[in-house]
């Protein structure tokens, strides 16, 4: 495994990973619905098919690039332990609540993972 | 300095997902692995900053930082939808189901035990 690769998706931890604080803080404290991490989950579900099945991503960009952005950056910019954890926490405030929360996230998620692909791969009949 | 703690647990933990995807070469498996051991090892660390064992800027570390970044919700999405398109609908639907199902029960299970 190379060390370059490691790294570069290092770096693009760090930056995937601080973008996703940083939401979480723009939200602030709300003790009810967690927006934060579905705002995050909802964005990376679209960009990361978008980037895989980009033409110009597969072709143009250096494997360590598109490692940092797709594994790295937007990898960790979305998160499934605190869904797992704010779920838990829901559930026992509503059932309804957190169910709403899983299958929001999830439905709307593969939702948008489609559309993230459908307009990348439309880019490649074109190209 | 709280973003930089956050940063520095996403480094550690954006490698060691690609790291396990590398070595197991199943890629949904890699993903299933980590998401399902990310979530019971975040649910032990709010555990543990409830009691006082750990503080905030560590839990923010590990926490909202390496357990962040090394479970992943892009991937999980982006392979179910690739389960989809290969028309592979009971693994895409066991996929799924066994992810959210085994990671929620295992926080519960964690959050009333321990």
């Amino acid at each position: 495994m190379s060390v370059k690769l490691l790294l570069a998706v290092g770096i693009g931890g760090m930056l995937g990973a601080g973008g996703r604080y940083c939401i979480s803080l723009l939200y602030g404290d709300t003790n009810g619905y967690p927006f934060a991490t579905l705002t995050v989950n909802l964005i990376g579900c679209f960009l990361l098919p978008f980037l895989l099945n980009h033409p110009y991503a597969k072709q143009k960009l250096a494997p360590e690039l598109l490692a940092a952005l797709t594994v790295g950056v937007i990898g960790s910019f979305t998160t499934f332990s605190t869904l797992a954890l704010e779920t838990a926490r829901l559930w026992n405030e509503s059932v309804a609540m957190a169910i709403s929360y899983i299958l929001i996230s999830f439905f709307v998620g593969l939702a948008l993972c489609f559309l993230g692909y459908r307009i990348a791969a439309r880019k490649q009949v074109n190209a | 300095m709280n973003l930089l703690l956050v940063a520095l647990g996403g480094f550690i933990g954006s490698i060691a997902r690609y790291a396990i995807s590398l070595q197991l070469n199943k890629r949904i498996l890699a993903t299933w692995v980590v998401n399902i051991s990310g979530s019971m090892f975040l649910a032990f660390l709010l555990k543990f900053n409830q009691d006082g064992m750990i503080s905030d800027k560590i839990w923010l570390f590990l926490g909202a930082g390496f357990c962040g970044a090394y479970t992943t919700f892009s991937t999980f999405g982006n392979e179910t939808l690739n389960l989809l398109l290969e028309k592979r609908y009971w693994k895409a639907i066991g996929y799924v189901f066994s992810s959210f199902f085994v990671s929620i029960a295992v926080v519960l299970l964690v959050l009333r035990l321990f």
